[in-house]
């Protein structure tokens, strides 16, 4: 319950005192390259081998003659848009992201970086990490998008090349029966997970204490508790939106 | 000038600094020494707000600063320069911007007057034609002299700094002493220098504060330290070789 506490007190003194506007412009920009533009080879390579691994198990599955192929493209257009962009995607962000937030911020911490904003009369808390927090809201849903068209394009190619289902049977499967709420679902999912990882892994890197073993078990523990609370999330969204 | 009144610091039940009042005065290096562990850095961070004393209070040129307004505390800050023990110097930011980082956040003016300040304070730190290089390209004492110009560079009316000289060689640490009096005087500020190291002392030590075990046990300047009779005093001074060696010869 200490922690909590601190977690939110940590988050309500990021809005105090901020810098100004101008400033932060400049470093949301060079964090959405570093947070946003530096994912898109991970999150590209994980959602194609995801969307064709969940193409071949799907069709590996359904074994009935009275079960249509396109089920098997629709099956996966929904995996994907409900659960797999927006939450596994959060995990493999949560690894990359999240250790990087608060490895840079425990580093500054016990190097005295932090100390020396302090020093100069400048909200350490909302100049380090707001500009991480706003990227990450920013370029987070923009990645489970694209996330999710790798990965239905990468079922395409697996299922294609496999010849468990037919180039035209995968295209009506993907857009029979689409629930376009499944996608809103999908970006107020990438929204709260963004949330989460960004500000649970700020606030372990900042109040990191000690020397470079603690930086590394902040590390470890944000995107411990980043993937936990992703996970908790994801299933009490799901109980809110969907039922 | 600053002033300390009754500074208590404890940390779990282990008291740290017990009741240290002092004067540091303006236009000189006034220093706080003592062994590792006596309470000397958690003090000077008290100073500066970084560590929350128990009890006490530290005024700048009369005005209060413990129980300060955030905006007040924001605005006392901005006065006071301060030189981290391992520089704490940017490492994403080249030399020119570390040293500008303070006008970038705190001041409206124009690149050009920035730049000619940032290269000022180079000149007078001597590492002209450094503007370009990165934290990690320069030698402990180089980082040292960076932290002082960043220190400087926004007017501070205070200088406050951290073992400044710990880590270096000999010479390196004498030069970086001498700079750090040499600024005090120029620029007439209040410095206060934290250390345990006795050539600095015996360097710039226009007045000391000696601490032990998070008391204040003596002060005086580095002209009749080595008079001072007190015990752990003396078996702090005279604890290298060189110095037993001036003392056998004073006498």
């Amino acid at each position: 319950m200490r922690s909590l506490g601190k977690y939110f007190l940590f988050l309500g003194s990021i809005i105090t005192n901020r810098e100004r506007f101008r400033t932060y412009v400049n470093l949301i920009t060079n964090e959405c390259v570093q947070i946003g533009l530096n994912s898109i080879i991970l999150v590209g390579i994980v959602s194609a081998f995801i969307g064709a691994v969940t193409t071949i198990q799907t069709a590996y599955n359904l074994v009935s003659p009275l079960i249509p192929r396109f089920v098997i493209s629709q099956v996966v257009r929904d995996m994907v848009i409900l659960e797999l962009a927006p939450s596994i995607m959060a995990i493999v962000f949560a690894g990359k992201v999240g250790s990087n937030i608060a490895g840079e911020l425990g580093t500054m911490r016990i190097t005295e970086q932090i100390d020396a904003l302090e020093v100069m009369g400048i909200n350490s808390a909302s100049y380090l990490v707001l500009p991480k927090i706003v990227a990450t809201l920013i370029m987070y849903p923009l990645l489970v998008i694209l996330s999710a068209f790798l990965a239905i394009y990468g079922g395409y190619w697996a299922g294609v090349l496999s010849g468990v289902i037919t180039s035209s049977d995968y295209i009506y499967g993907i857009q029979f029966g689409l629930i376009e709420f499944t996608i809103t679902f999908a970006l107020i999912k990438a929204f709260f997970f963004a949330f989460l990882i960004s500000t649970i892994s700020a606030y372990k890197g900042y109040f990191t204490q000690g020397g470079a073993l603690e930086v590394g078990k902040a590390s470890t523990s944000a995107v411990t508790n980043s993937v936990i609370a992703v996970l908790v999330a994801d299933y009490l969204l799901a109980q809110l939106l969907l039922n | 000038m600053i002033i300390i009144e009754n500074i208590h610091k404890s940390f779990n039940g282990n008291v740290v600094l017990n009741g240290i009042s002092g004067e540091f005065q303006r236009g000189k290096t006034n220093m706080i020494i003592g062994a590792s562990g006596t309470g000397k850095s958690v003090l000077l961070k008290c100073i500066v707000g970084l560590v929350i004393p128990d009890e006490g209070r530290v005024y700048y040129n009369g005005r209060e600063f413990t129980g300060a307004s955030k905006k007040t505390k924001i605005e006392i800050r901005r006065e006071i320069g301060m030189l981290f023990q391992g520089g704490a110097l940017f490492d994403s930011m080249t030399v020119e911007n570390n040293i500008k980082f303070p006008l970038d956040r705190l001041t409206d003016l124009a690149e050009d007057e920035k730049l000619d300040k940032v290269n000022h304070v180079l000149k007078m730190v001597d590492l002209v034609d450094s503007n370009k290089k990165m934290p990690s390209e320069l030698s402990g004492g180089m980082k040292k002299r960076v932290g002082i110009a960043r220190a400087i560079v926004n007017g501070s009316n205070y200088l406050l700094c951290d073992e400044p000289n710990s880590g270096l060689d000999p010479v390196t640490a004498i030069r970086i002493d001498n700079l750090i009096k040499e600024i005090t005087h120029e620029l007439n500020i209040t410095t206060v220098v934290v250390s345990h190291d006795m050539n600095s002392v015996m360097e710039i030590g226009e007045y000391v504060m000696f601490l032990y075990n998070g008391n204040k046990v003596w002060e005086g300047s580095k002209d009749n330290i080595l008079d001072a009779t007190e015990g752990a005093i003396n078996d702090f001074i005279f604890a290298n070789k060189m110095m037993q060696i001036v003392k056998k010869q004073s006498k």
